[in-house]
């Protein structure tokens, strides 16, 4: 973008007090700036955000909220890549609906319409693909939404990994919520609702490689019914605007959408790693592998920040709920370390849960 | 779940905690060793645990910390070739070297791959017969074994396209120089257990007499740590200086003797650098004679590679417990886990790194908001 500015008008002086473009202090893309951690969030900073400024974009919520002739939208994209294509739990059909059907309901929209683009490497076997439409026709009426768009590319052999799927969604907030990363004050509970590190340890132990036994499964599942229920129980207790904030914690897990929603909202959050609910085989395979289930991905969780006076309603919504029937009350909003996360250990210790800063690496021994 | 919710038990970690009150009547420095060790202790918060009086000090014992910079400068001088797939264990990627880490090379077209045991080489070099696969031979005696076991197996099964570039250190050696040094302040030590099952701890008992200092070998479990801070201090307060083991689950005297053998079989004691310290004479393995043509520093000719590390960084003394990472005035400003200067902030069992992840922030107004609230 700049450079063609710049070969169209080559004597343009710089203008006079702009910020000088942050240095991206990287020669090359590695891998961790697709990790979700801090690399991630430089990435975004000093290569996009940086270009396209605006006040809908400086939100960084998982999705832009928007008004378009007085009906309040909410509107995101994603793309997934994620080998193998097919795993325990669904494929990347099934996360590519659910993905971004997620991005809609955690900012408390209702998802209506999706887009999705399609880019195929060349030799992808035809029944595979049809596989991955099936179950995306599956998701998508399981989420009651619509594919009203799309597109298709193919390229050569070895350009592709088989298969990356882009899907954008819309959705309408049509109710009076106003929930975004910024919202957490002292004294709000936070709540997770259930099981973490299903998705991520399930993909790793498909992996070439690191096969091991498992009958993990992925959680991948579209969250807007249970958003729903949560967002009733909230407006039965009359307190709508006490859903704060929430996130689907995908890459990067749980103690990275935290540390977001501390560091958007200046905020401190205490956590107790006992109410935490993690299973067996995701902690021994992260235990065997030197890995933390805090920073392992889910595709069917959210982490919600409740006011106090209505959490107690909104756990027990989520807890009937199908998708939410381990939901805890996992920590709360304290005012004392802002953009900090803390965590109460189990043994009764204390830590800081940060955000890495790249991917999480398997520990030597 | 099995063996790990039994060592995570919050009320008798409050009891360990209580006991070691009791025994104690003055301050100790007791050092752990072992990196996991150091990891497990930020991790569960343990050293905000103990009695005010008991310090711990964080030990040599991180692989990925005392790897020498010229080591990791020639592993990265491999890797950029194009003719090879280069191994390692998954934390060596991020450990920069002289021009970038491993996963930049990745990223300009090297072939830099994580593998979980070193025996994994095996299989991609049967795949891949027209590449050389090499693996990073990093690590203490507890890595030792399957690192031997690739060369074993390598040699005995014919391919030719595997090499090693070894890089292993011991641990008694490093316990020597620390004790031997005027600066030193370590009272104790939390002797690392998973070494200790590969080789035993008879080598153990004439350190702890010769310098009259209590050792007891430990686990990685919070409630092991604890448990090993209390033997020590019970040593300490009864002028005791033995080897005991807290880890007996796992460890006898005697070690895993297969272990032991792969060991001597591929491997002989030799001079090691450590980075941040220097050379310790007879700290570390290289390959056997027989083992020789699969040196990855002779096949590929890096012998010659010799690195300098930054002067400001204090590793050296950290590893040795005569300084804490707060001491070092580069710590999370000049130096973090994103641009490390030194050895500790590498690698998560590091001592900086851990600070830095798991307390770096910690003061006695936050613990406040951990003891006063309720959800």
């Amino acid at each position: 973008m700049s450079s063609s500015t710049t070969d169209k008008q080559p004597a343009m002086p710089p203008v006079f007090g702009e910020c000088p473009l942050p240095i991206f202090d990287h020669p090359q893309i590695v891998l961790g700036h697709g990790s979700g951690g801090k690399l991630s969030a430089e990435l975004i900073e000093k290569v996009f955000v940086r270009r396209f400024r605006n006040a809908t974009l400086e939100k960084m919520d998982d999705q832009a909220q928007i008004e378009i002739g007085g009906a309040r939208l909410a509107f995101t994209t994603d793309s997934f890549v994620v080998t193998p294509i097919f795993f325990p739990g669904g494929d990347i059909g099934t996360l590519a609906v659910n993905g971004t059907v997620n991005d809609l309901a955690v900012g408390g929209a209702k998802p209506l319409y999706l887009a999705a683009a399609f880019i195929l490497e060349e030799g992808l076997p035809a029944e595979e693909l049809e596989r991955v439409v099936d179950s995306m026709a599956r998701a998508a009426a399981s989420a009651g939404v619509q594919f009203v768009t799309g597109d298709t590319k193919v390229v050569n052999r070895g350009k592709g990994d088989k298969l990356f799927i882009t899907t954008t969604g819309i959705g309408v907030l049509d109710r009076a919520t106003q929930i975004s990363a910024d919202r957490a004050r002292p004294g709000d509970r936070i709540l997770l609702s259930g099981f973490i590190g299903d998705h991520g340890i399930t993909i790793l132990s498909q992996r070439e490689g690191l096969e091991f036994e498992s009958a993990l499964q992925s959680d991948c599942a579209a969250l807007n019914g249970l958003v729903g229920a949560m967002l009733d129980a909230a407006e039965a207790a009359g307190n709508l605007g006490g859903i704060r904030a929430m996130r689907d914690p995908t890459r990067g897990g749980v103690a990275t959408v935290l540390n977001e929603m501390a560091d958007r909202s200046r905020t401190g959050i205490v956590l107790r790693e006992s109410e935490i609910p993690v299973r067996e085989a995701v902690r021994g395979a992260c235990e065997m592998l030197g890995l933390d289930p805090l920073y392992v991905a889910n595709e069917g969780k959210l982490v919600a920040i409740v006011a106090p006076e209505i959490a107690g309603h909104v756990l027990a919504a989520m807890q009937n709920h199908p998708l939410g029937c381990d939901s805890r009350l996992i920590g709360e909003v304290v005012e004392a370390h802002p953009g900090m996360v803390l965590m109460k250990t189990s043994v009764g210790g204390t830590r800081v849960v940060d955000v890495l800063f790249g991917e999480q690496l398997p520990r030597i021994c | 779940m099995k063996y790990l919710d039994e060592y995570r038990n919050g009320e008798i970690a409050a009891k360990l905690v209580e006991r070691i009150r009791r025994a104690q009547t003055k301050p100790w420095t007791i050092m752990e060793v072992c990196g996991g060790q150091t990891h497990s202790i930020v991790k569960n918060g343990i050293d905000h645990l103990l009695p005010e009086g008991i310090e711990l000090v964080h030990g040599p014992g991180c692989p990925v910390c005392v790897t020498p910079l010229d080591m990791i400068d020639k592993a990265h001088a491999i890797a950029r070739r194009t003719e090879v797939i280069f191994c390692s264990f998954g934390d060596m990627l991020r450990v920069p070297g002289s021009d970038g880490d491993l996963f930049s090379i990745k990223s300009r077209g090297g072939d830099v791959r994580v593998v979980y045991s070193p025996i994994d080489c095996l299989k991609i070099a049967r795949a891949n017969p027209y590449k050389e696969v090499v693996f990073f031979a990093i690590g203490f005696e507890t890595t030792a074994p399957a690192n031997a076991m690739l060369a074993w197996q390598a040699r005995q099964m014919g391919l030719a396209n595997v090499s090693l570039l070894v890089s292993h250190v011991l641990v008694p050696p490093a316990i020597e120089a620390i004790l031997s040094s005027p600066e030193n302040r370590v009272q104790g030590f939390l002797a690392p257990g998973h070494v200790c099952a590969v080789v035993g701890y008879r080598e153990y008992e004439p350190l702890a007499a010769r310098f009259h200092v209590p050792m007891v070998v430990t686990g990685f479990e919070p409630l092991d740590i604890l448990e090993g801070v209390l033997m020590v201090v019970e040593q300490l307060e009864s002028g005791r200086a033995e080897v005991e083991n807290q880890y007996s689950r796992v460890l006898t005297r005697g070690g895993n003797i297969p272990a032991q053998d792969i060991i001597a079989k591929v491997f002989e004691v030799s001079d090691r650098k450590w980075r941040g310290v220097g050379t310790i004479p007879r700290s570390g393995f290289r390959l056997r004679d027989g083992f020789r043509a699969l040196d990855a520093e002779h096949r590929f000719n890096v012998s010659a590679i010799d690195t300098r590390e930054p002067e400001i960084c204090i590793a050296g003394q950290i590893l040795q417990g005569i300084k804490k990472p707060h001491d070092c005035p580069a710590f999370g400003t000049e130096c973090t886990p994103q641009h490390p200067l030194g050895a500790t902030m590498v690698s998560a069992e590091g001592a900086c790194a851990a600070y830095y992840a798991y307390g770096r922030h910690l003061k006695g107004a936050d613990l406040v908001s951990l003891e006063g609230g309720r959800a």
